[in-house]
């Protein structure tokens, strides 16, 4: 058995373990490291954080399945828990300084959000940790009765950002500052500055550093609503759209039967499969919408035709349901615009960009 | 009025170089009798006349006296401006103080270089605007001490705001004390400008007049009658400049009993304070004491409710004897964290015991279907010793729920669970409930052949237990029907259904417990989107893999029950 402690080496060691769902070959390659004197912020960021990210790399590419993703982030959750056990639970005598670290309303994928509440430990401050799954009202109840000096809000999909303005605001008008991460914000973070996060970061280094340098608490009748940050909003698009979501998928779905035979022909279960593709085409569409940036819509379409391509999917049939989306947004002249551009990324997109095996993004 | 009127124009009409005679013989009439104080002075300063109002107002002038003396020095440096400028400079009035009175002095030319000076009593206006401009500041602090105040139900958020709003608008450095915790009290401190300090001390409030009775809700006692001498050293802030001049003691009036009280300290450089003051600052505590109490109440109710729902709260899961357990819960209404749906995993006494787990749907949702679950969970959990027998279990649980005030039934599903070598044996018995399904190392979907009837509702209950053994990468689930009769999907009215869950299963071979939980949570959850729904619980289990025979579990266990 290779025992290198080079972090390339450990990265493959680990990723093979964690799809194998081999708690116990991937607990022992971070405990052996961890013990050889590897230091443990880094082992959390630099090891498990890179293979985790594999597992999306990897499922997008088809080249594992959404089970062995999810195999994957439970023994990274499993690795990441028992080094917390082995540090000992409980705050330290003198923290720094308390925090929440908490997902948006609606987020599945806890495991950023986690690697940055050890991180945080780790570095002396005393966290809560809320993880996924916690709706934005009781979110606010725990900030109520802890009163930390920040708000850790994770995203990694673009879908919930307005759940993520929602509580950004909801912290602020209770004199919670809020520093806003992951892939959900945007590149450089650029959504979470439109939705008025008092801070953003890239990752969870450049979090600490930004909680070190210290966040200002927001003043508390600066309480605002959706709209006083995002003006176009009151053209009623975003509205509108997300309203009619399941109605616009519908009638979308059986305008493509109707010009499109080969989709005529589907079986219950592709069916049903493209129906949530065009329901996650609107989902985007609409947060493209909420945020006013075209490039949110874009990315997303690219992504998904890579995703489709992966699977010998032909990423024509977005541009098609996009067609017959524009028609149906016909009153809608943002939203018809996004549908142009969302056809122009299609056609001058690269066919190989899913990210390269092997290679941590 | 229509005489004035005439007269006006006419003394323009000099000023712009008209001949003066005219001007003496109507201004010797007009202006002696003026209600205003009128003044005559040559270009030199010299007092030439003084009209009755005048003499009212400076008793010592006369004429031949010089202005400089007479009058305060801004009304008659401006005379000596005038005297050096250009004619244009007549243009603007002058204002300010003589004796307690507030007057606009206008100059007009009389003839030969002579200035009158005509005095308007401003006073009455002055004093209107500045009480209307305090009054708007003050208003404007009130709100913007509601509006913060009530932001948060933190209570020491709270007070740290309290204390820094007062040391901002109403004195130089606040001290808000609240009611004793035991023989401590809190102490929030402001400087204006500084930090806020919290701390809880042993101090004496007796040690402060008025401290120990505006703590027991007596009316302020008036800052005139407080020495500012007798502050002890722990109220005054650090950094506090110089020696304490004045102070109010207020109390912060709460729900019915005192919030606290706030002591304000104004340094002896500064006025004292006024009665006005007194007065606003009563109204500043009684925002803040209404916004203290309001959290104390909240941080009071929120903890009760912790208490008593922490027994209600789905347990977490984690590996016992060798076997790997994973829930998952989310309650119908997503403010709520409890709801009619319940599980427990009762470990065996040793790895050769079988642990009891147990799944189960209350009739109903919301608190009053939790609380039913409670007794349910209770009761099973007395039964206990009777687990080898399910039937017997489900009789006496019928039992109990027959005899109680609760009319609700319930569903639940019991499985025994014991691990030999790398098999999971299992015994199972449904209550009406849906049965387990158990994905098979190939990958199909099995149903648990067990029937029975939901228990609470009849006065017999009848059960079938299965017996099954899980292999190594074979996962067992129990799910209430929250998940399958989930609505939603892409097109919107579908129900998730039974066929989508066992798909979903399909894929999830060899996978770990919670990865298991997670991947239908997920699921069901997506489909539902933001529609509603039903309680929806599941429990997951499985051998560990790589896991010892003898059931000495490995890392990461603890880990899991945070």
């Amino acid at each position: 058995m290779d025992h290198s402690t080079e972090p390339a080496t450990l990265v493959s060691r680990l990723w093979r373990a964690a799809i194998d769902a081999d708690e116990y070959t991937a607990a022992g390659i971070v405990h052996t490291a961890l013990a050889e004197g590897v230091d443990e912020e880094a082992l959390l960021l630099e090891l498990i954080a890179p293979v985790q990210e594999m597992a999306g790399a990897e499922w997008a590419a088809d080249r594992i399945s959404v089970a062995q993703e999810h195999a994957a982030t439970a023994i990274n959750e499993r690795i990441v828990a028992s080094l917390a056990h082995r540090r000992g639970g409980g705050p330290r005598s003198a923290p720094r300084g308390r925090v929440t670290v908490c997902c948006v309303d609606g987020e599945w994928h806890a495991f950023p959000a986690r690697l940055l509440a050890e991180v945080l430990t780790l570095r002396g401050w005393r966290v809560d940790y809320l993880g996924a799954q916690t709706p934005t009202p009781h979110m606010i109840a725990h900030l109520h009765l802890t009163n930390p000096d920040a708000v850790l809000l994770s995203g990694s999909i673009p879908t919930h950002l307005p759940a993520a303005h929602a509580a950004i605001t909801a912290c602020q008008a209770i004199g919670v500052p809020v520093l806003a991460g992951g892939r959900a914000f945007g590149p450089g973070g650029r959504w979470a500055r439109r939705l008025g996060a008092d801070r953003w970061a890239a990752d969870a280094r450049e979090a600490a550093a930004a909680l070190d340098a210290g966040v200002p608490r927001p003043a508390p009748s600066t309480a605002r609503q959706a709209v006083d940050d995002l003006p176009h909003l009151a053209d009623q698009e975003y509205t509108l759209v997300l309203q009619s979501r399941t109605r616009l998928v519908k009638q979308t779905l059986i305008e493509l039967e109707d010009r499109f035979p080969a989709v005529r022909d589907y079986d219950e279960e592709q069916r049903e499969r493209t129906a949530e593709d065009l329901a996650h085409i609107v989902g985007f569409l609409a947060t493209a919408l909420y945020v006013d940036d075209p490039d949110l819509f874009t990315a997303f379409l690219v992504w998904t035709a890579d995703i489709l391509e992966a699977r010998h999917v032909p990423a024509r049939s977005l541009v098609a349901a996009l067609d017959v989306l524009a028609d149906e947004l016909h009153d809608f002249p943002r939203a018809r615009r996004l549908t142009r551009l969302g056809v122009t990324a299609l056609g001058e997109r690269s066919p190989s960009s899913v990210p390269v095996p092997g290679v941590p993004a | 009025m229509v005489r004035c009127a005439r007269c006006v124009p006419s003394l323009v009409s000099l000023s712009r170089g008209s001949p003066a005679r005219p001007f003496d013989d109507q201004a010797g009439t007009a202006w002696p009798e003026a209600p205003y104080p009128v003044l005559v002075v040559d270009r030199h300063g010299g007092l030439v006349r003084v009209n009755a109002a005048a003499r009212l107002l400076l008793p010592d002038a006369a004429r031949g006296d010089r202005l400089h003396e007479r009058v305060p020095a801004w009304l008659s440096q401006a005379h000596r401006r005038l005297g050096d400028g250009t004619p244009g400079t007549f243009a603007g009035a002058t204002a300010g103080r003589i004796d307690d009175r507030f007057f606009e002095a206008h100059p007009t030319p009389a003839g030969d270089g002579d200035i009158v000076w005509w005095l308007v009593d401003d006073t009455d206006r002055r004093l209107a605007e500045t009480a209307l401009s305090d009054a708007r500041t003050r208003t404007d602090v009130l709100s913007e001490a509601s509006s913060a105040l009530l932001s948060t139900l933190n209570v020491p958020r709270c007070m740290e705001m309290a204390a820094a709003m007062a040391a901002e608008h109403l004195a130089e450095a606040a001290v808000l004390v609240a009611p004793a915790q035991g023989k401590r009290y809190p102490v929030t401190s402001a400087r204006r400008g500084g930090p806020v300090t919290q701390s809880t001390q042993k101090v004496n409030v007796a040690e402060v007049p008025g401290l120990s009775e505006a703590l027991q809700g007596f009316p302020p006692v008036p800052a005139r009658w407080i020495n500012p001498a007798d502050i002890p050293g722990w109220v005054v802030p650090e950094n506090f400049a110089g020696p304490v001049g004045s102070v109010i003691v207020t109390p912060l009036p709460g729900h019915g009993v005192p919030a606290g009280a706030l002591i304000l300290l104004r340094s002896g450089t500064e006025h004292v304070f006024s009665e006005g003051e007194e007065v606003f600052a009563r109204l500043f505590a009684a925002r803040a004491g209404a916004a203290l109490s309001a959290a104390r109440l909240y941080t009071e109710q929120a903890a009760i409710t912790a208490t008593l729902m922490h027994e209600l709260l789905p347990p977490a899961l984690r590996s016992v004897h060798g076997v790997e357990y994973a829930g998952g819960y989310r309650a119908s209404r997503d403010h709520e964290r409890v709801g009619g749906d319940f599980y427990d995993v009762h470990p065996g006494t040793g790895p050769a015991e079988e642990t009891l787990v147990v799944l189960g749907d209350v009739a109903g949702k919301g608190l009053d279907a939790a609380v039913l679950t409670g007794k349910i969970r209770n009761t099973l959990h007395a039964l206990l010793p009777l687990a080898e027998d399910h039937g017997r279990v489900l009789e006496l649980l019928n039992g109990a729920l027959l005899s109680s005030h609760h009319t609700r039934f319930a569903t639940l599903v019991l499985a025994s669970v014991r691990r030999r070598d790398h098999q999971v044996h299992l015994r199972l018995t449904s209550a009406g409930h849906l049965p387990p399904l158990i994905v098979r190392a190939d990958g199909t979907v099995e149903e648990a052949a067990t029937r029975g009837t939901l228990v609470g509702a009849l006065p017999d209950v009848t059960a079938h237990t299965v017996r099954t053994v899980l292999a190594p990468g074979e996962t067992c689930l129990l799910y209430t029907d929250g998940i399958t009769e989930a609505r939603g999907g892409p097109l919107g009215d579908e129900l998730f259904g039974e066929r989508r869950l066992r798909r979903a299963l399909a894929e999830c071979v060899g996978m770990p417990a919670e990865a298991v939980v997670e991947r239908v949570q997920m699921l069901a959850t997506q489909w539902i989107g933001t529609g509603r729904h039903d309680d929806m619980a599941l429990v997951a289990f499985n051998a560990r893999r790589n896991g010892s025979p003898t059931g000495v579990d490995g890392y990461g266990d603890s880990g899991r029950d945070e």
